[in-house]
């Protein structure tokens, strides 16, 4: 019984020695794209720091990085971004790479959004159809997006009937509720392309440069949180930057596609 | 080790929820033989052993010992309780209580253990035991700190004639080694046969008391008179 | 079709434990690790409060027994949040670098489960009071030895209210995802991993990592249930 409790009380601390551990707030989007299961191991053997993920709403997210919980956080919604540096909560942003959204719906496409020649005119098609559609509601990035491409549309998602649907959740708990209702739902690629109940659904529409999605790295302001491993920051951006970084995140696939363009400028 | 004698009861009363259970009794209990506490069901006869041992609250007056902190009894109460342990960690329980090493502890458990008969069933536990049994055990443990006085209400009401016998044997034999035994009953014969002192309780009130000789054979009041031919006292 | 969901999530679990999976492994001895600690801490508070609350009279006493047992309906998100609160850099205890390790975690389900034990431990003790009162009192018992007799008479039905708490505490998955964090390799338990594979969409080993789960609290019971009945027949 003593030597259980000693065990357990030495395993934990030994998690507070463990020398360099960068504590990260990423979004759902980009855990599910797999893209961190190539990147994480790399950055372990390349700069001798154990990122720890977590992964929250891009809300919770910023909440984490306001609070100093965390030492960066790496989102994809630029107005939050913003603020949150303007705050002084962050020091600066960094663009890292993008990816894209995509519009999936019932293989059956009743809003017949296959042809639009672009983002708004499938939305506009959806709400024309009152279509039955997903919305992530929880104010994170792809819900941010969702929410430019209806204003694009001249439509407001407040006024819409009950075919729209806020179910205030994370990617895949969304297409989770989109699987099962048969509806329409914005996605990001990467979490489409990993989601495995995929159901009735299928990917309709793509392509229209409004639905690119920057993703950023945002290093928490030492200024308000001494604690934080700015030190280890400074060197994650240099890494995420890097040319290696280039290569692994232009040349990561699923299903021989392509996600992520690294956009990094040199700085 | 009887320095703690007299007990004294001074204008005592006991009330529950404004109604008068006992009192205002006076009464002095002083060394001696076994006292029996008779008197008709309800009459308070529990409640006056239980002011004694001092498990009850009391409403007014007084109930002193002549030197209180010294108090050593024995109570046993009229249904059995035993504790969820065997039979012998039954009889260890008050030993332990008041630190005695263990060795004191088993020579003691091992002698009432025999003296109660229970040596077979040492290691069972006390709640499978028959109800004889039970209080045989009861009063093994009430005694075995060697009380100066054991308190025991009706412990022979539920039992069968062998077990009441059997008990009887055993205060007995406790009071002849300077126990007093102050012991609630409604059984008659069981009054006479153990009495040397007998206090009569009624309503309450204490009606008479005396040596058992008196009491039983001169009663003075026209109650006990009426109790000891057998009628029904209201 | 949700019959071939469940089956497909019985064989996951098989292939998962025959194949002795290396995360598996891990995440199974993390909720353990968690859940027991969490046990044992929330134990030795809650059991001798419940006691004591059964054995000493005390003006407000039933407004403390009310108290704790809404305490039981609190929603354990909400537990979740405040200690977030309380353990965030920004909060009163943040200095402590709890935030995020198991400790955190152990925290919240500590908060979350003494309130059942102590309730169940009440309930028993009290019961078990009624029986032994007049022979304690008469016996000059102080409230401590009170105390100590009623615990170990009455540890059969403590240890009900330990595993109720136990099975509470390892199938919790809110709080322990908001003051833990999910992190893989240090943080993630089998209830946060379940929650995960099924926002990922992959039902079939989200269910077998559940029944999984539900084979690890099983085994548990049984091997309390056990280890008590050789108690009862020799002797501890």
């Amino acid at each position: 019984m003593i030597r259980y409790f000693m065990s357990v009380v030495f395993l934990s601390l030994a998690s507070l020695v463990h020398a360099e551990t960068f504590k990260m707030a990423v979004t759902t989007s980009f855990e599910n794209s797999g893209l961190a299961d190539v990147l994480v191991p790399e950055i372990e053997a390349d700069l001798g720091m154990e990122v720890q993920l977590l992964v929250v709403g891009t809300g919770q997210a910023l909440r984490l990085g306001e609070a100093g919980d965390v030492d960066a956080i790496l989102v994809h919604s630029r107005a939050s971004e913003l603020a949150f540096v303007a705050d002084g909560f962050g020091t600066h942003r960094r663009e890292i790479m993008y990816n894209d959204f995509v519009l999936i719906g019932p293989k059956s496409d009743n809003a017949l959004i296959a042809d639009a020649t672009s983002a708004t005119a499938a939305v506009q098609k959806i709400a024309e159809a009152k279509a039955t559609y997903v919305s992530r509601g929880d104010n994170s990035g792809t819900h941010e997006a969702e929410l430019k491409i209806w204003h694009l549309a001249n439509l407001t998602p407040e006024k819409f009937d009950t075919w729209y649907n806020a179910v205030g959740a994370g990617m895949g708990a969304a297409l989770n509720t989109a699987s099962a209702m048969n509806a329409y739902i914005l996605s990001d690629r990467a979490s489409w392309l990993n989601f495995k109940n995929k159901g009735d659904l299928a990917l309709l529409y793509s392509g229209d440069p409004e639905l690119f999605n920057q993703y950023a790295f945002l290093p928490v302001n030492p200024a308000k949180h001494p604690v934080v491993r700015y030190d280890l920051a400074v060197q994650l951006e240099e890494w995420l930057t890097s040319e290696k970084a280039a290569k692994l995140i232009n040349g990561y696939m699923i299903n021989g596609e392509t996600l992520f363009v690294f956009n990094a400028q040199v700085q | 080790m009887s320095q703690m004698f007299p007990l004294t009861l001074s204008n005592l009363s006991v009330r529950r929820r404004g109604k008068s259970v006992l009192g205002p009794i006076d009464l002095v209990v002083d060394q001696g033989g076994p006292l029996m506490v008779i008197g008709p069901n309800g009459s308070g006869k529990t409640t006056l052993l239980r002011v004694m041992h001092g498990i009850e609250r009391i409403s007014e007056g007084t109930a002193s010992w002549a030197q209180s902190d010294q108090a050593n009894h024995g109570y046993v109460f009229q249904s059995p309780v035993v504790l969820r342990r065997s039979v012998a960690e039954n009889l260890s329980y008050p030993l332990e209580l008041i630190n005695t090493p263990k060795p004191q502890i088993k020579t003691a458990v091992d002698h009432w253990i025999e003296r109660i008969g229970l040596t077979k069933v040492k290691d069972r536990s006390a709640t499978r035991l028959s109800g004889g049994e039970r209080q045989k055990l009861a009063i093994a443990r009430a005694l075995i700190r060697d009380p100066d006085v054991l308190f025991l209400d009706e412990p022979c009401s539920n039992l069968d004639g062998q077990s009441t016998r059997e008990i009887e044997a055993l205060l007995l034999e406790t009071a002849a080694t300077g126990t007093r035994v102050i012991m609630a009953t409604h059984d008659m014969g069981q009054a006479r046969r153990l009495a040397s002192d007998v206090v009569f309780v009624m309503g309450g009130r204490i009606v008479e008391t005396g040596s058992a000789p008196d009491i039983f054979s001169v009663p003075k009041t026209g109650e006990l008179k009426a109790f000891l031919k057998g009628d029904i006292l209201i | 079709m949700p019959m071939n969901d469940i089956t497909q999530g019985l064989l996951a679990a098989l292939h998962l434990i025959v194949t002795f999976d290396a995360e598996l492994w891990e995440i199974s001895l993390r909720s353990l690790q968690v859940s027991l600690t969490a046990l044992i801490i929330a134990s030795a508070i809650a059991v001798p409060f419940g006691t004591f609350l059964a054995v000493q009279r005390f003006k407000y006493r039933r407004l403390v027994i009310s108290i704790i047992n809404a305490l039981m309906g609190l929603p354990p998100v909400v537990v979740g949040l405040i200690v977030y609160i309380m353990l965030s850099r920004s909060g009163p205890f943040g200095v402590f670098g709890l935030l995020f390790t198991p400790w955190a975690m152990i925290i919240a389900q500590v908060v979350i489960i003494t309130p059942l034990i102590a309730s169940i431990s009440h309930q028993a003790m009290r019961e078990l009071w009624a029986e032994y009162h007049d022979l304690l009192i008469s016996m000059n018992t102080s409230k401590w030895q009170r105390i100590k007799t009623l615990i170990w008479d009455g540890r059969r039905n403590l240890l009900t209210a330990g595993l109720a708490g136990f099975g509470r505490a390892i199938g919790e998955v809110g709080a322990i995802m908001i003051v833990g964090g999910n992190i893989d390799h240090a943080t993630r338990v089998l209830t946060t991993a379940i929650a995960l594979e099924t926002g990922k969409g992959d039902f079939a080993l989200a269910l077998g990592l559940g029944f999984v789960l539900i084979g690890l609290a099983l085994f548990v019971n049984i091997a309390i249930h056990w280890l008590s009945r050789t108690e009862r027949e020799g002797r501890w």
